[in-house]
């Protein structure tokens, strides 16, 4: 009986989200005939309505070199999900899971890249929406154009650059959480989870933080600084890891078999592949090639080195040998961290930033294995706690006379900054823990989250794919 | 005819195999073996968890020779195969009621 009607309630919700589709195939119909109007004005004439309401400021226009560099960073955020966090995740796993782990993020990357297109970017950066969500203006990329900037959010480069940059956020996002419940997961619900915390979770939460009339960011909000994604990127996935762990329950044998990392090669070159990338997550963020592109790229460069050595030096003190995999995660941890500082901080508070990073998250890895839940790949641990102490470091740190657009943080005399730090920690935590958790108690009572326990001990790679990442010859 | 198996350091194969085959041993199977004995297991540390590995990485010899070879190829086992430190293995020797060569059906040491 209790089968019958969760399978009822699942083919309601498969039928209200095919009727979805169907509306946003209506509404990219109309914004196609929309756009091919829109998107070509005449010569000369100012590129948008909001633009030109917003004063006598010259009509924007396109730089070659600020485009470039967006363009090329989107890339290069592409490459911190695959190959980067599949490496990097695919080696910390058991043999027998080393594909399906990778998989995870590679087809994260496909789903959300079009899950993006279709409705998340409108969620997330589309015209507001009583401060909470973007509008459905612009689903299927209606109105954002390839030829013209959007001033609210990169005046410089054209609206589609932007929206192919902040894809890249969204996707990388979704795929982090995956080490929170690898492992473990049933593959189908693994995708339907992703889609449902992309639209939920990540797209209101831009929202907040990013979009124009957010509550909690700079364009319009309540000020809270986030260059690159602190509290969107990684206190929403590491917060989001946490939950899937707990509602996820732990790995068969945990605490009792061996489950070493098999490739830790692998994990060091997926690290040093997200290190490369980041600088597109981060630098890119100034979405223009310039200073404070420059200042950006410095800091996260200084700050990852600073808290790969500071992980290193801690573990070596704490345990007596300094490990690969602790350098590896430290630096992971550190690059976590400068992200939301990225862009308002100068390079002495990056190293501190980076140590911190290094000791706090190695801490938490250690309290972990105390405390018992099982966040397979410390998703939490390293995104979770170092996003919460970047987000609340740069309300420290920020400086305007590294960005006179930002502010200054307490340590420049306006601790105002900090609680306003501490309020946008707060609310990313609040969203991504509620969100995750309801998302995942439906998605466990319509389908069910885990494989079933002979699926688990014969590997994610064949009972969910029927492949093995390596032959035996 | 004896089968002698001897779980040796895995660094210590090649060593020991030449030395086998300059005192007239012609053949042998030599497989990747784990296990333990009075050698303890080491910890490994992955982030904040730490795994003790009991059973260690070895390599088991296994050659049947003639009688009259059964001692100079365990002298030569103990000289080539010995570090001196915990953990350098056993020879294990039994008797062998027959052996037979697949291609010519030839028996016993004609088929060594």
């Amino acid at each position: 009986m209790k089968t019958i009607l969760r399978q009822r309630v699942l083919v309601n919700l498969l039928m209200v989200l095919g009727i979805g589709a169907w509306m946003i195939l209506g509404v990219v119909a109309n914004g196609v005939r929309a756009q091919t109007t829109a998107e070509a004005p005449p010569a000369g004439a100012p590129p948008a309505a909001g633009a030109a309401a917003a004063a006598p400021a010259p009509p924007a226009k396109i730089d070659t070199g600020d485009t470039a560099w967006v363009l090329t960073s989107s890339a290069l955020v592409l490459a911190m999900t695959a190959p980067g966090l599949a490496l990097f995740y695919g080696g910390m796993v058991r043999e027998k899971n080393a594909l399906g782990t990778i998989m995870h993020s590679f087809i994260i990357l496909c789903l959300i890249s079009i899950q993006w297109v279709l409705w998340g970017y409108s969620l997330a950066f589309g015209p507001d929406k009583g401060h909470i969500v973007g509008g459905l203006e612009w689903v299927g990329l209606a109105g954002v154009a390839m030829d013209q900037p959007n001033v609210d959010y990169a005046a410089t480069i054209p609206h589609q650059a932007y929206m192919i940059f902040q894809a890249m956020f969204a996707v990388i996002t979704v795929a982090l959480i995956s080490g929170a419940y690898a492992e473990r997961m049933k593959f189908s619900s693994f995708l339907v989870f992703s889609l449902l915390w992309a639209t939920f979770v990540y797209d209101p939460l831009a929202h907040w933080v990013w979009g124009k009339g957010g509550w909690i960011g700079t364009n319009g909000g309540l000020g809270a600084l986030d260059f690159a994604g602190g509290t969107v990127v990684h206190i929403s996935s590491g917060v989001s890891g946490l939950a899937c762990a707990l509602v996820l329950g732990r790995r068969l044998g945990y605490g009792k078999e061996h489950m070493a990392p098999h490739n830790l090669p692998m994990t060091v070159l997926g690290a040093s592949m997200l290190w490369f990338g980041w600088f597109g997550f981060n630098a890119g963020s100034a979405v223009a090639a310039g200073a404070l592109a420059t200042s950006a790229f410095v800091v996260t460069n200084t700050a990852t080195a600073a808290a790969a050595l500071a992980w290193m030096v801690a573990e070596w003190l704490y345990r007596g040998k300094p490990t690969v995999l602790g350098a590896a995660s430290g630096a992971v941890a550190g690059l976590v961290a400068i992200t939301p500082a990225s862009g308002f901080v100068g390079p002495l508070s990056s190293i501190v930033i980076g140590a911190g990073a290094g000791v706090f998250c190695y801490l938490a890895v250690i309290v972990k294995s105390r405390l018992g839940y099982d966040d397979s790949l410390d998703a939490f641990g390293v995104h979770g706690i170092g996003g919460t102490w970047g987000a609340l470091a740069t309300g420290l740190f920020a400086s305007k006379a590294i960005n006179s657009g930002g502010a200054d943080g307490l340590f420049f005399g306006n601790p105002g900054q900090l609680w306003l730090q501490f309020i946008a920690v707060l609310a990313a935590w609040a969203l991504a823990f509620v969100g995750t958790f309801v998302i995942l108690k439906i998605v466990d009572w319509t389908m069910g989250l885990r494989v079933a326990n002979e699926d688990e001990q014969l590997g994610l790679d064949l009972s969910q794919h029927e492949e093995r990442a390596y032959s035996k010859g | 005819m004896k089968k002698i198996e001897a779980v040796i350091k895995p660094f210590k194969l090649e060593e020991v195999k030449d030395a086998l085959t300059e005192i007239g041993v012609f053949g042998m199977t030599v497989t990747e073996v784990r296990g333990f004995g009075r050698q303890k297991g080491h910890k490994e540390a992955y982030r904040g968890t730490e795994y003790t590995v009991e059973f260690l990485p070895k390599t088991k010899i296994e050659v049947v020779v003639p009688d009259n070879l059964t001692e100079k190829v365990i002298a030569t086992l103990l000289r080539t195969a010995k570090t001196g430190s915990i953990g350098d293995g056993k020879i294990f020797v039994t008797t062998l009621s027959d052996v037979i060569r697949i291609r010519t059906g030839e028996t016993g040491d004609r088929a060594l």
